[in-house]
C-alpha cells in the first residue's frame, strides 16, 4: 500500500471546525434537495426545513457557525440544482441573508421564555420579506404582488412553528454536541 | 434517555409570538385583500392605455385590436369582454368584473381590462 501523503498533489489545511460546518452543512443541503424535488402548491411556498439545521447549529454552536451552514447550503443546493446565479438562487439567498439578519437579533432573547419555536417564526417571516424584496424589485415589478404577501407570511408562520417544533425536538433528543469525538 | 418527554414544553414567550404572529397574518389579509367596489374601467391596447371609462355608465366600446374587433360592456357598475376574436376566449368566459384590481386580458388581440377605484391603496392581482 503506498502512504496517501505520498500521492497528495494538493493538501489543505482544514481544522475541525471547517469538518463540523461541512458535516452541518451536508445535512442541511441533503434536506434541501428533498425539499426542492417535492411538489410546492405555490411558487414561494416551501416548509424550509433546512432551516431547522440552521436553528440547531445556532443553538449547539454559535451565530457564525450557522452563517456558515446556511449560506454553504445555499450555495452548494444552487449548483447542485443546477440553478446557480438564477431567480431561484437569488430568492433562496436574499431569504437566507434576512432570515439569518433576524436570527442574529433573536439568540438574545431570553432562552428561558423563548425557545426556538420562536427564533423559527421571526427567521420564516425574515426569509418571505426577503424573497418578497427581491420579487417584488427584480422578478415582478408590480403592485400586484402585494396581494400575494398574506398567503406568503400565513405560510411561513404554519411552516415557522412547525420547524422550531422539530428543532427543538433534535436539540433534546440530541443533549450533547454532534461530533464532540471527532475532528 | 431519561426525559419523559422529548418534546418541550410550550414557552410562554413563544405562544405570545404565535399569537401575536397570528393577528399580524390577520391584519396583512384584511388590508392587502380587502377589495372595494371599483369606479373606473382601464383598458390597454398593446402597451398603450386605450382609454379610461367610469363604470356608471352603461355603454359598449368596440376596439380594433391586432386580429380583430373586441367589444367590451360596462353595465351596472361592472364591466367584461362581450366578444373577441381571439380562439380561446379565456377573457370571455372570465366574465363580469366589479371590484378594484380585478383585470383581464386579452393576450391574443392584445387588449386587456383593469378595475380601478376611487382611490387605490394597493394594486392586486387576480388569477
Amino acid at each position: 500500500m503506498t502512504q496517501p501523503s505520498k500521492n497528495k498533489l494538493i493538501e489543505i489545511q482544514t481544522t475541525a471546525d471547517d469538518h463540523r460546518i461541512a458535516k452541518l452543512a451536508a445535512f442541511a443541503i441533503g434536506l434541501h434537495l428533498i425539499e426542492a424535488v417535492l411538489p410546492s402548491p405555490m411558487p414561494g411556498v416551501k416548509p424550509g426545513i433546512a432551516n431547522i439545521i440552521t436553528l440547531f447549529v445556532l443553538y449547539r454552536f454559535d451565530f457564525a457557525t450557522a452563517v456558515w451552514v446556511s449560506l454553504l447550503r445555499v450555495f452548494a443546493s444552487s449548483l447542485l440544482l443546477g440553478n446557480f446565479l438564477s431567480p431561484t438562487f437569488a430568492l433562496s439567498l436574499s431569504g437566507a441573508l434576512l432570515s439569518l439578519a433576524a436570527l442574529f437579533f433573536a439568540q438574545y432573547l431570553p432562552r428561558r421564555y423563548f425557545s426556538a419555536v420562536t427564533l423559527s417564526i421571526l427567521a420564516a417571516f425574515a426569509h418571505m420579506v426577503g424573497q418578497l424584496l427581491v420579487v417584488r424589485f427584480w422578478l415582478i415589478p408590480h403592485g400586484g404582488v402585494a396581494y400575494l404577501i398574506p398567503i406568503f407570511m400565513a405560510a411561513a408562520l404554519v411552516f415557522g412553528v412547525i420547524n422550531g417544533l422539530l428543532t427543538n425536538y433534535l436539540l433534546r433528543i440530541n443533549p450533547v454536541k454532534l461530533d464532540e469525538d471527532k475532528g | 434517555m431519561a426525559s419523559t418527554s422529548k418534546w418541550t414544553k410550550p414557552l410562554i414567550g413563544d405562544v405570545l409570538v404565535i399569537l401575536f404572529s397570528l393577528v399580524f397574518v390577520g391584519y396583512l389579509f384584511t388590508i392587502l385583500w380587502h377589495s372595494e367596489q371599483a369606479t373606473k374601467l382601464q383598458i390597454r391596447l398593446g402597451d398603450k392605455i386605450y382609454a379610461t371609462y367610469s363604470l356608471a355608465q352603461n355603454r359598449s366600446i368596440d376596439i380594433q385590436g391586432p386580429i380583430g374587433i373586441t367589444r367590451i360592456v360596462i353595465a351596472n357598475g361592472k364591466a367584461r369582454f362581450a366578444h373577441s376574436p381571439c380562439p380561446n376566449k379565456y377573457c370571455v368566459h372570465q366574465g363580469w368584473l366589479s371590484h378594484q384590481g380585478q383585470a383581464a386580458i386579452c393576450l391574443p388581440n392584445q387588449v386587456s381590462l383593469e378595475l380601478l377605484g376611487g382611490e387605490k391603496p394597493f394594486d392586486s392581482l387576480n388569477y
